[in-house]
């Protein structure tokens, strides 16, 4: 066991430094030089060799690299061409609204998506099963931010049941903030219960076929005992898994989303950064994300222990 | 696997569309797929063609999707466009499953190169996929060819992923063993007896990759960083109608509906595709 874990934690270690690599690499398969376009147009040359000593692209490859690696190991990303302050800080400060988006919307999509696929699970072949599994079909074949523009101009602008977009007014208090992340969060939900559902109808599935279920079915232990108790505890470990999953999902439908009802997150920041060419906050993105998403899915196996004895390494 | 013998062909269709949703679902992609490529024939007017006088004008008898905010017929775009995202749809589709081929067989059958491989496989997965794909068109620059390019980077780990796993058990089989045996070359084996045997997993997946890229893709058009925008596509549309959703929402709702119906088809025949080539279920029904 302490062994698998120093494993896994290495393995995870070497992960994130793949990542860093593929970051840094990325950046620099801009055909040209890097500073020139990121300064656009009208820069001339002198403002972007200044640029590249700032940068430090007038050194070795090699030295860049390291030099970028153990500065992201200690959790130095760089600094934004456009705002002239530390990556870090910059994402830290943008970071609210799409950590309660994203936890706002799996909530959501838990709560819609999980009991509708054990009952699905149950009725097996039924009209509720099909339906279930073609709605959720569906909703995993519509692009989020269509949705999110047709509720946007039908639920907020025409009826007014919800703020049409923004993040409140400059100082607005926190349950005023959240306010704003309700619709938002709708929208994204129905994105991610659709792969929730899926799974947690497929793992019930597996469970309800097992010989364990017929024994305790046998017993006469009542149905809602058989399905509830036993079922649904050995059906936990799969979607534990698909919450560790659902994460690049749910940052890639935040990243829309939030441009959908201009919420000033992290995903909006990275499209503006995109638009103005501000290279190390693009980077300093993909790094943070991918590697939240590692460790993340670090935790979820690690749940596996807990949550099942059975399972040892 | 069902399928690939002459004699397995007719069960294979007959598993295909034992779930009635499949044939329905393929007779509407096909049905799409049709329109758009002879939309020059079948496109009631030029999809450029602009006229200020039609500006917004809903659904009706003149234009029967309605006009855009020049005045363009929206459904002669809507086939154009549909044109350019099953066309980056299916392009991504085949270069990923390429590339994904290609990393996946080395990554299986030659062990030094598995841990190194894996490793980049599972580092490109921990990348959202539309955040990946933003930054790359950032820096590859917006085009159809670098919005495919780049599509293809961030799907082409999922094929390497299944094609590695599958090559893993196959090469362990006796007919690998015996055609080793019988002097085959490593190139041989890895093409004629490895690759062919996992071709099914890779359609199917390639197919959900064509709905994924459909819907990336659209996405980066949204958000504005794919195709240039005066190429038509179904998101360029979306992007384009968003400043008039409160006197024409029929400029969004429309090519909403392509990708929708598009995607859930792709969805829908992928998940046909699965069942019939899965050998455990062709054997229970």
């Amino acid at each position: 066991m302490p062994y698998y874990l120093f494993r896994r934690f290495v393995g995870m270690l070497v992960v994130i430094l793949m990542v860093l690599t593929i970051a840094f690499v990325i950046v620099r398969l801009a055909p040209g030089d890097p500073a020139a376009l990121m300064l656009g147009p009208e820069a001339t040359v002198e403002d972007a060799a200044e640029l590249r000593v700032r940068l430090g692209l007038d050194r070795p490859i090699l030295i860049q690299y390291l030099s970028f690696a153990a500065a992201a190991f200690q959790g130095d990303l760089g600094t934004s061409i456009f705002f002239n302050q530390p990556v870090t800080s910059i994402l830290a400060a943008r970071a609210e609204p799409t950590i309660f988006l994203s936890l706002f919307s799996l909530t959501f999509a838990l709560l819609i998506a999980t009991p509708i696929g054990i009952y699905a699970a149950y009725r097996r072949g039924s009209f509720a099963d099909q339906s279930a599994i073609s709605i959720a079909m569906l909703a995993a074949s519509v692009p989020s931010f269509w949705t999110g523009l047709m509720f946007q101009r039908y639920l907020a602008t025409e009826l007014g049941w919800f703020p049409a977009a923004g993040y409140g007014e400059p100082g607005a208090d926190f349950l005023e903030r959240m306010r704003h992340l309700i619709l938002p969060s709708i929208v994204l939900g129905i994105v991610n219960s659709a792969l929730i559902l899926r799974f947690t109808r497929a793992s019930m599935l597996d469970i309800l076929g097992e010989d364990y279920i017929r024994t305790a079915r046998s017993k006469g232990m009542g149905e809602r005992r058989v399905v509830l108790r036993h079922a649904l505890k050995n059906a936990a470990i799969p979607i534990i898994t698909v919450i560790g999953l659902t994460f690049a999902l749910l940052v890639s439908g935040a990243v829309v989303t939030e441009r959908v009802f201009n919420i000033p997150g992290m995903g909006n920041l990275v499209v503006s950064a995109v638009l103005r060419r501000d290279y190390p906050v693009i980077q300093g993105t993909l790094i943070v994300v991918a590697t939240l998403y590692v460790v993340i899915n670090l935790i979820t196996d690690l749940l596996y222990l807990l949550v099942d004895k059975r399972v040892k390494y | 696997m069902a399928g690939t013998s002459f004699a397995g062909e007719p069960k294979f269709l007959d598993l295909l569309f034992s779930r009635r949703a499949v044939p329905v679902a393929l007779a509407i992609f096909v049905l799409i797929l049709t329109l758009c490529v002879f939309a020059g024939f079948i496109a009631p007017s030029d999809p450029d063609r602009m006229s200020v006088r039609s500006r917004l004008t809903p659904p009706g008898a003149d234009f029967w999707l309605g006009a855009d905010a020049f005045g363009r017929d929206v459904l002669s775009r809507l086939l154009y466009a549909g044109r350019v995202s099953l066309g980056i749809g299916l392009g991504v589709a085949l270069i990923s499953s390429v590339i994904g081929i290609a990393i996946g067989l080395s990554a299986g059958f030659f062990k030094r190169l598995d841990g190194a491989l894996s490793r980049l496989i599972d580092a490109m997965m921990a990348f959202p996929d539309i955040l990946l794909a933003i930054a790359l068109v950032s820096i590859l620059g917006g085009s159809m060819v670098n919005v495919i390019i780049a599509l293809s980077i961030v799907y082409a780990p999922r094929i390497a992923r299944i094609v590695r796993a599958s090559t893993l058990v196959i090469r362990e089989l006796p007919y690998v063993e015996a055609a080793r045996a019988l002097g085959s070359s490593t190139l041989s084996i890895m093409f004629n007896h490895v690759l062919r045997n996992i071709l099914s997993p890779i359609i199917v997946q390639g197919t959900f990759i064509f709905a994924y890229a459909m819907l990336a893709e659209a996405g980066l058009s949204f958000l504005g960083v794919g195709v240039d925008p005066s190429t038509p596509t179904w998101g360029t549309m979306i992007n384009e109608g968003r400043q008039y959703i409160d006197q024409a929402a029929f400029l969004i709702f429309i090519p909403g509906i392509a990708i929708s119906v598009s995607v859930l088809s792709l969805q829908l025949i992928g998940d046909g595709l699965r069942d019939a080539m899965d050998p455990r279920l062709a054997k229970e029904l």
